[in-house]
């Protein structure tokens, strides 16, 4: 609860949170709310925004409704961005927990393992990974996923590897307690606020990677998401600015006030940081 | 009224001003950059019958005959041919100056080969047409006679490049065709010479100092550039690193946009002997789309008026049927199927449809192909078909089709003038066989078309062939063996600097032996 109000005091994260509450909002009902397919072809083709009222953002090279495209695209990106980071976590918490604690070769196997992963360029390596699997919204998720976690592993073991030999973790370890009750109910617990801190950036991240791929051509051809009408947009970007400019901002502003509650949460977090602001 | 003639006159002559302007005396010299679009898979042009396959190969490979803008044979490879009075006995006689790339000369032994074992071989469209011919035979060096078993209309439309291109017998003879070295590195008789293949980059051909007509070709060299993106070629045409955008290589809403530039001719023209007619493959093997009920439902739905505004710019015609309407044996009698979802529902709860999705393979050529898949994907979820979309890429695409694995996909295929020619292929259940793209891929079976092609193909004389067409079209239009979409036009946008460039039936496609730049 305390986050929360240390939160709340800080106005730019809580400005970011309220985009992000809207955002989440706007994901799960809009769609409900909001009933045009968002591949409906309803009106003529290139119609600016501003000129139909009952079409604010105009339409695409197709007379779809660019709004309904925002909406539906709000989901998608959202949902692939917390669950690619959820998976992520999922990687690389486990690996990086048992790096720290264990150490020696253990250790070593295991960050030259995450080396790999992190050596190559994690943009590519996705590409690779969803052209392989057909484009598909589980095949984006999992890649997003896959090269997002060595960062998550890396941070978990540097925290492991600090608190391993703290006098409540040798208690612990003198008390008869197994290893995994020590890692989970011990140390884990400890490690958390760098890790939330750094699962709202990597939700940020995502979101791009995801935008970045439909862009590509690379997208669920099913979905209908904001990359996927930017990259529809791009060629008739000098005859109609707002298509790709919509939902241009759309991802911008997301990715911003992510980035603004990661920030926040940080600060909330970490006592030193939150220290110096209230002093 | 005198005003009014003169401003149309001026009006007709508009549009020729840039070719005719300073047209005196063609300059040799200079490079010509074209863009090819996709990359072909191959420029093995008697394995191979892509477009971008023609469009590059056509220079380096050459037929008998050459065809001009009406539709009437002229002389390339053979200087003149005679037929019998019957019809039947075809006599060709070569042009003693030819060599190939290699320096070998080529004579009537490579156009027994070409036609009588290669090309029959790989060639489905063709293997079709010389059904009719009985024998291939070479009393000389520089004379070849067809013998046909009866006499076949479309004959003489038979001989352009990318139907029956000659292939050098020393090279093939013998050999595997498909995986012979010489296919990476072909050898033609045609004006330019095959240099060099940049994979994704570009193809280079230069000038073959060797060729058969005097004086040709004009240019020392071309470049066939691969740019993959369509707002990238608009570009390169714009900063003038393109001189050719051929027809289909942007997207059609940059077409005014390109075409007011400064220094931009626009034709289509070079699109008679092909015009090319787009449709959706039906799989009629799979259930729903093995209801003939299903498939009408499908032209119902689709909105083919608004696909041809929004995404051709207006550009094309609606296709009634199988024969494109500018083809003479086109049956100006037709049903329309004009858009009506309210009958696109009545038909599919007729049938008792139970709502199984089916597979959309749009074709990979392109944003404006992959937007037609969208809307029309849209169209069908309007009267209740449920699509699931497969993304392909060329390859694969080529090969699913080869392999009947998928339900709807799109193509768009040539007519050759002729519909024996261009039109039977697609839908006669002889051609229905796994390994190409290009033939009966919808599996579509019904003895009487196959009969009413067979026999209009060799009827005489032409008013007897349009009355056996005038039938099968009915038939066919009733069971919409493939959903067609449109005939598709193409213009070709250039740089004023270039002549010439545009002088057969077949367009970009034929040898730019005779174009030139202004220096």
């Amino acid at each position: 609860m305390s986050i929360l109000r240390k939160l709340s005091t800080n106005k730019v994260a809580l400005f970011g949170l309220i985009v992000l509450v809207f955002l989440v909002l706007v994901a799960i009902f809009g769609p409900y709310l909001y009933e045009t397919s968002p591949w409906k072809m309803v009106n003529r083709p290139f119609l600016p925004p501003m000129e139909n009222t009952d079409l604010m953002l105009g339409t695409d090279t197709m007379g779809r409704d660019v709004l309904a495209g925002l909406v539906y695209g709000a989901r998608i990106s959202l949902l692939v961005g917390l669950i690619s980071t959820m998976i992520a976590l999922l990687i690389g918490v486990p690996l990086g927990a048992t790096a720290g604690y264990f150490g020696g070769w253990i250790d070593e196997a295991l960050m030259r393992f995450t080396e790999i992963f992190q050596t190559v360029p994690s943009f590519a390596l996705a590409i690779v990974i969803v052209a392989i699997f057909e484009p598909s919204v589980y095949s984006i998720t999992i890649a997003i996923a896959l090269v997002s976690w060595p960062p998550v592993a890396r941070l978990v073991r540097g925290e492991f590897l600090a608190l391993r030999n703290q006098e409540y973790v040798l208690a612990a370890r003198l008390n008869g307690q197994t290893n995994r009750n020590i890692i989970l109910r011990e140390i884990l617990p400890n490690t958390l606020s760098p890790i939330i801190v750094m699962a709202s950036l990597m939700v940020a991240t995502a979101i791009l990677l995801e935008s970045a791929l439909s862009f590509l051509g690379l997208g669920d051809p099913e979905i209908m998401s904001w990359g996927y009408m930017i990259g529809a947009a791009r060629t008739v970007i000098r005859q109609a600015w707002w298509l790709s400019f919509f939902p241009g901002v759309a991802i911008a502003i997301t990715v911003l006030a992510l980035n603004l509650v990661g920030e926040g949460l940080n600060e909330a977090l970490n006592p030193k940081l939150s220290g110096k602001r209230e002093s | 009224m005198k005003k009014l003639l003169l401003q149309a006159a001026l009006a007709a002559a508009l549009p020729l001003s840039c070719i005719n302007v300073q047209a005196a005396e063609p300059t040799d010299g200079g490079t010509l950059n074209v863009v090819v679009q996709p990359e072909p898979p191959s420029l093995m042009i008697g394995i191979y019958s892509n477009a971008p396959t023609q469009q590059v190969a056509g220079n380096i490979y050459e037929g008998l005959l050459r065809y001009d803008k009406n539709l009437e044979p002229q002389p390339l490879l053979a200087k003149s041919w005679e037929s019998s009075e019957d019809g039947t006995t075809w006599t060709f006689h070569l042009k003693e100056n030819v060599t190939w790339h290699d320096g070998k000369p080529f004579t009537s032994a490579d156009v027994v080969f070409s036609v009588d074992k290669f090309l029959r071989e790989t060639n489905s469209r063709l293997r079709q047409s010389l059904e009719y011919v009985d024998s291939i035979t070479a009393p000389d060096d520089y004379t070849v006679v067809f013998q046909l078993k009866e006499p076949f209309g479309p004959f003489i439309g038979l001989f352009e490049t990318g139907t029956m291109p000659m292939v050098p017998k020393h090279i093939y003879e013998g050999t595997d065709y498909k995986t012979n070295p010489a296919n990476h590195h072909p050898i033609g008789t045609g004006p330019f010479k095959f240099d060099e293949w940049q994979k994704g980059s570009y193809i280079h051909a230069v000038r073959n100092d060797n060729y058969h007509q005097e004086g040709l070709p004009h240019l020392d060299e071309i470049y066939w550039h691969v740019i993959p993106d369509a707002a990238s070629r608009s570009v390169a045409y714009e900063t003038g690193k393109i001189d050719v955008l051929p027809g289909g290589s942007v997207e059609n809403f940059d077409i005014p946009r390109l075409t007011g530039l400064e220094n931009s001719c626009v034709t289509s023209e070079g699109w008679e002997y092909f015009s090319p007619h787009a449709w959706l493959w039906i799989n009629n093997r799979n259930y729903p789309m093995s209801d003939k009920r299903f498939r009408q439902a499908i032209m119902y739905a689709m909105d083919r008026e608004f696909a041809k505004n929004a995404l051709w710019n207006g550009y094309g015609k609606i296709a009634k049927g199988p024969i494109s309407s500018k083809t003479k044996f086109f049956d100006e009698d037709l049903p329309d199927y004009e858009y009506n979802p309210e009958k696109a529902k009545e038909l599919l709860k007729e049938m008792g449809y139970d709502g199984t999705p089916v597979r959309l393979m749009p074709m990979p050529y392109g944003e404006t192909w992959q937007r037609w898949a969208e809307a029309i994907r849209q169209n069908l979820s309007e009267v209740g078909i449920e699509t699931d979309m497969v993304a392909t890429d060329v390859a694969g695409w080529n090969q699913k089709l080869s392999d009947w694995d998928y339900d709807l996909s799109f193509s768009y295929l040539y007519q050759y003038g002729d519909p024996a020619l261009g039109v039977s292929r697609s839908y006669i259940s002889d051609n229905i066989a796994k390994g190409s793209p290009w033939n009966n891929v919808e599996g579509y079976a019904n003895e009487k078309v196959d009969q009413l092609f067979d026999e209009a193909a060799t009827a005489f004389p032409d008013s007897k062939r349009a009355e056996l067409y005038k039938q099968v079209q009915q038939q066919l239009v009733e069971d919409v063996p493939v959903g067609w979409l449109l005939e598709l036009e193409f213009p070709t946008i250039y740089n004023c600097k270039v002549h010439n460039l545009i002088d057969s039936a077949i367009g970009v496609n034929d040898a730019f032996g005779t174009a030139w730049i202004e220096q």
